[in-house]
């Protein structure tokens, strides 16, 4: 019987191809956009958690001034040299202590130039961060001792200045100072964020700071903890030494931050994770108003099929036969649409992963899902219709037009 | 008199004071104003009677696709009356064949199909869905015909597709309303003579409505409805 059901269902669908179509167009794109949604949030949560080891998960971000309402940061003295010694030398299960300072520049290489920033470091920047180099070399100790005009270039930069010529000992100028280009950088490509990881310069801090800064601030210094050690306890250490160092009394704020990465990975994969899941929801609803579409198309075809139904009965069909024979053909119906929403939410998602650079995650479990959904809603929505033609007095049915 | 006396054994179908009322109140329409008919195993019933006597309504109720709104109708001894819509069809199913006023084919749908589909219900498989259905349908002539829709078929042949389907399971009461309604008196014949076939070789008890009195002519009696009334009942041979 179920068999038959099925037979008549497809043969059904044939006979209104076009017409089917467009009913089941909401389930698609209900299907297709919780997949998608799903996916790339995965994709993006993935990636997040990636930039976690990425980062150096140990990793801690000192830096001056405390962040306030949109994203500013209030003015406060920078810290020194004099800082980062004081945090090497007074904390315990630090790893490495990596000074840096950076500013926008515009680099100028021939007719070219590229708006980036340019970071004054020493090598223990690589380590901390987890660079490494795609060519050439790491600053040497006189150079960082000299302050030489030598820089590293992220990939990016790389690319625009000097495309596919060779950029190892090429000079390029930086406001008036002119740099020896040492080394490239690896890329990372794009963060969390949608910045670019590579659109940086980096020179030998002493240079930045007397070339192009002229001071000697530092504006940012990164702690790498050791494994195991928890960040956490290390995090409130040297605030408790700064706090000294800066003389902030008891009753004031910070006038500095320490940020633990790991915790801001966590915090962003969690905003993923909800955002994910807002948007499905959003997308469920469209499922929703597809099964309305599909129960609308089953009542008008009840309507147009009366006859059909009148005939089915009167030969000798019981109730139950007739509403099987519709709510298959509902289900059938969702069904395909859930079929059709997955071949194009897959196709999407591999898509949009490439185009936004995040991973593509393929989750079995909300495809397998979100086709009984779209079956759920097939029966849900054609069993009202189904009920109806079932209900039908053979009779009255005979006699419809 | 011998026909005063009580059977002994209930007849195929017992009507008795059956009455139907379409409608209610202001609107309400008497279709059948007390039937009372018996009807044994193997005859052939013609029913007759100008437009809206009710002939449809009663083969209706005796093809228990309605049920009565008044009085007993007895099916085999068993009261329709009193069955479930399921049960009824399940009767209807089993034991009933229909032929109905306009032919009520599925459109679309091959003469072999519209054939097989009481096969299909009863849950026939299908190679012997295919047998069966291919011999009723070269029982009523159309055989090569299987493949046709009703719309490229003739009316005669529609016809004819509709008492194939109605045959084919083999029932115990074939009704036909009508059944030789748009056909021209050749083919009508050719009907008449088929339900004849079934009538006489198959022990198929027919009833069937008839406005024409050379089709009433083959068969074994003659019901004449008037105004929702029995008005008179002929045995073949009885004069008016
Ligand atoms: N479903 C219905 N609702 C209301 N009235 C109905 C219905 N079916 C039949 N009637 C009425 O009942 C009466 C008897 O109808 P019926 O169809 O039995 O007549 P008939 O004898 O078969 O006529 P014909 O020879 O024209 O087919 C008619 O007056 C008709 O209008
Ligand atoms: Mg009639």
């Amino acid at each position: 019987m179920l068999w038959n059901a099925l037979l008549l269902a497809l043969r059904e669908i044939r006979r209104n191809v076009l017409r089917s179509f467009l009913t089941i167009l909401g389930i698609v794109i209900g299907v297709a956009a919780v997949i998608v949604m799903v996916t790339l949030g995965g994709g993006a949560t993935a990636q997040v958690t990636e930039q976690i080891s990425s980062l150096g998960t140990n990793l801690l971000m000192v830096r001056p001034g405390q962040r306030m309402a949109f994203g500013q940061m209030s003015a406060a003295k920078q810290f020194d040299m004099a800082d980062v010694e004081a945090i090497e030398r007074h904390i315990s299960s630090v790893l490495a202590v990596a000074p840096a300072s950076s500013s926008p520049i515009t680099a100028v290489y021939g007719n070219r130039n590229w708006s980036t920033s340019v970071n004054g470091v020493d090598n223990r920047y690589f380590p901390v961060r987890n660079w490494s180099l795609a060519k050439g070399r790491e600053f040497t100790d006189s150079e960082l001792r000299a302050g030489s005009s030598v820089c590293i270039l992220g990939e990016t930069v790389r690319r625009e200045l000097f495309g596919s010529q060779d950029s190892l000992g090429a000079k390029l100028r930086l406001k008036k100072l002119s740099c020896e280009v040492i080394g490239v950088l690896e890329s990372k490509g794009q963060s969390t964020m949608g910045s670019d990881q590579d659109d940086l310069v980096l020179m030998p801090l002493r240079a930045f700071q007397r070339r192009i800064a002229g001071n000697r601030d530092i504006g940012l210094i990164q702690v790498s903890v050791r494994d195991g050690v928890s960040t956490e306890q290390v995090k409130q250490k040297i605030e408790e030494h700064l706090r000294i160092r800066r003389h902030i009394a008891a009753n004031e704020d910070d006038d500095f931050q320490v940020l633990d990465m790991k915790e801001i990975a966590q915090m962003l994969a969690g905003t993923t994770q909800v955002l994910t899941a807002l948007l499905s929801a959003v997308a469920a609803v469209s499922l929703l108003v597809g099964g309305i579409g599909i129960m609308n198309i089953m009542l008008v075809s009840v309507t147009e099929r009366t006859r059909e139904i009148g005939i089915r009965l009167a030969i000798g069909a019981l109730e139950r036969e007739v509403l099987l024979q519709f709510l298959v053909e509902a289900v059938v119906l969702s069904s395909f649409g859930g079929l059709i929403g997955i071949a194009l939410a897959l196709g999407a998602s591999v898509l949009l992963a490439d185009l936004m650079q995040i991973p593509f995650v393929f989750n079995p479990g909300i495809v397998v899902l979100a086709f009984m959904f779209s079956a759920a809603v097939g029966v849900i929505f054609g069993y009202f219709p189904a009920r109806k033609a079932a209900r039908l007095d053979p009779i009255e049915a005979l006699r419809h037009e | 008199m011998p026909d005063s006396a009580p059977p002994l054994k209930p007849a195929l179908i017992e009507l008795a004071a059956v009455t139907k009322v379409y409608g209610s109140g202001e609107a309400a329409m008497q279709a059948l104003r007390g039937i009372d008919l018996r009807i044994e195993a193997g005859d052939f019933v013609a029913v007759m009677g100008p437009s809206g006597s009710g002939k449809s309504t009663c083969l209706n109720i005796l093809g228990c696709l309605d049920t009565p709104s008044a009085g007993s109708y007895r099916f085999e001894g068993v009261e329709v009356g009193a069955l479930t819509r399921d049960q009824r069809a399940e009767l209807r199913r089993h034991y009933l064949g229909f032929v109905f006023q306009g032919f009520n084919l599925l459109n679309r749908t091959s003469a072999l199909e519209n054939v097989e589909l009481p096969l299909l219900y009863r849950g026939v498989p299908v190679a012997e869905r295919h047998r069966l259905a291919r011999r009723a349908l070269d029982a009523v002539g159309l055989s090569g015909w299987e493949g046709h829709t009703p719309g490229e078929l003739s009316g005669g042949q529609q016809q004819r597709v509709a008492i194939a389907r109605a045959i084919v399971t083999e029932p115990d009461v074939l009704f036909a309303d009508e059944p030789t309604g748009n056909l021209d008196t050749a083919r009508s014949k050719e009907i008449m003579e088929l339900l004849t076939v079934f009538n006489r070789e198959q022990g198929i008890t027919i009833v069937m409505v008839t406005h024409e009195a050379d089709m009433a002519a083959y068969a074994r009696r003659i019901v004449r409805f008037v105004d929702g009334q029995v008005d008179s009942d002929l045995r073949a041979g009885e004069s008016t």
